[in-house]
């Protein structure tokens, strides 16, 4: 299904459809994580991915015009970079330790004492929650400071207008 | 989409649904999945809501451009303030275990309050991001 309509995003000129589109692919995507018990990761594409992206994506598109342009060139080239990449990335999974396999390298390092002594040292039930807040405080910080920026990014580039008065040229 | 009567007393019942959802998320956060961000995302969502319905000036009234700006400063500021805590009181930055005499504790109050910092942050971003392109449509429709 999220195949199918990933074909269907690309095809679709209608750009209002698109962000439709979108919106439905986050909604599968977060039950996809639901069925890999990634209850927190499919919480956050359902409330970013499909609430907060799609209206804000439909506010940018009623600030411009509603149809994808026709492409300039024929898309052939980028068409075998990306089926280049995906065949490495794809050919890259065979190398990977089985689904769920506990003695894959990435659960012998420090996912162990989260595990094992999670709960006990910071008294918080939801692992993820532990790991996000407590074992990897920096990373959430900085994550933080990523939205931030982005604020602050929209607020230097589209504050500027708002002071010229009309008539005042650029 | 103001005159719409339906929408508009659906929309009221909801909003307070949404932002009690939000409320849970965040304190929940702790025992089931949620936190910071998912949190400030529904909250974001719900004023989107609201100013959707409403129109965006009844929605700047309720929270302004400076508050929402303020936010945006505020959450990071609250989250790093967390960590310099922890430095004067003896531990390292984003430690927890020391502000509280009991180290469980401790975590529970650092990760409230990094939480905290979370929600307003995200919440005040997304709010400013959606004010922002809602308010260029306005210009250009004068």
């Amino acid at each position: 299904m999220i195949a199918v309509i990933t074909v269907v995003i690309a095809r679709a000129r209608n750009l209002f459809a698109v962000v439709v589109l979108f919106g439905i692919y986050s909604f599968l995507m977060a039950t996809v994580l639901v069925a890999l018990d990634a209850v927190d990761v499919a919480m956050t594409e359902a409330s970013v991915g499909a609430g907060i992206s799609t209206i804000l994506f439909l506010s940018a598109l009623h600030l411009g015009k509603g149809i994808e342009m026709k492409p300039l060139r024929r898309p052939f080239l980028p068409l075998a970079v990306s089926i280049a990449t995906g065949a490495a990335l794809a050919y890259g999974t065979l190398g990977l330790p089985a689904f769920s396999d506990p003695r894959a390298p990435i659960h012998q390092h420090v996912a162990k004492r989260y595990i094992e002594e999670g709960a006990r040292e910071t008294g918080v039930p939801n692992m993820v929650t532990a790991v996000l807040a407590s074992y990897r405080g920096y990373d959430t910080l900085g994550e933080v400071t990523v939205v931030f920026t982005a604020g602050i990014g929209v607020i230097a580039l589209l504050r500027r207008r708002r002071p010229r008065k009309p008539g005042e040229g650029s | 989409m103001k005159d719409y009567l339906v929408l508009r007393v659906i929309a009221k019942l909801m909003i307070a649904f949404m932002v009690m959802f939000a409320l849970y998320v965040q304190f929940h956060g702790d025992f089931g999945p949620g936190g910071g961000f998912q949190a400030g995302v529904i909250t974001a969502a719900a004023i989107v809501f609201y100013a959707i319905i409403f129109g965006l000036p009844a929605a700047r009234a309720v929270v302004p451009d400076r508050l929402v700006e303020v936010m945006v400063a505020a959450g990071v500021l609250l989250y790093a303030g967390v960590g310099v805590a922890g430095l004067l009181l003896g531990g390292n930055y984003l430690d927890y275990f020391v502000l509280s005499a009991d180290p469980v504790d401790g975590q529970h109050r650092g990760i409230f309050w990094i939480e905290l910092g979370v929600l307003i942050s995200v919440a005040g971003v997304m709010l400013k991001i959606f004010y922002m392109f809602a308010d260029r449509d306005g210009e250009a429709s004068e």
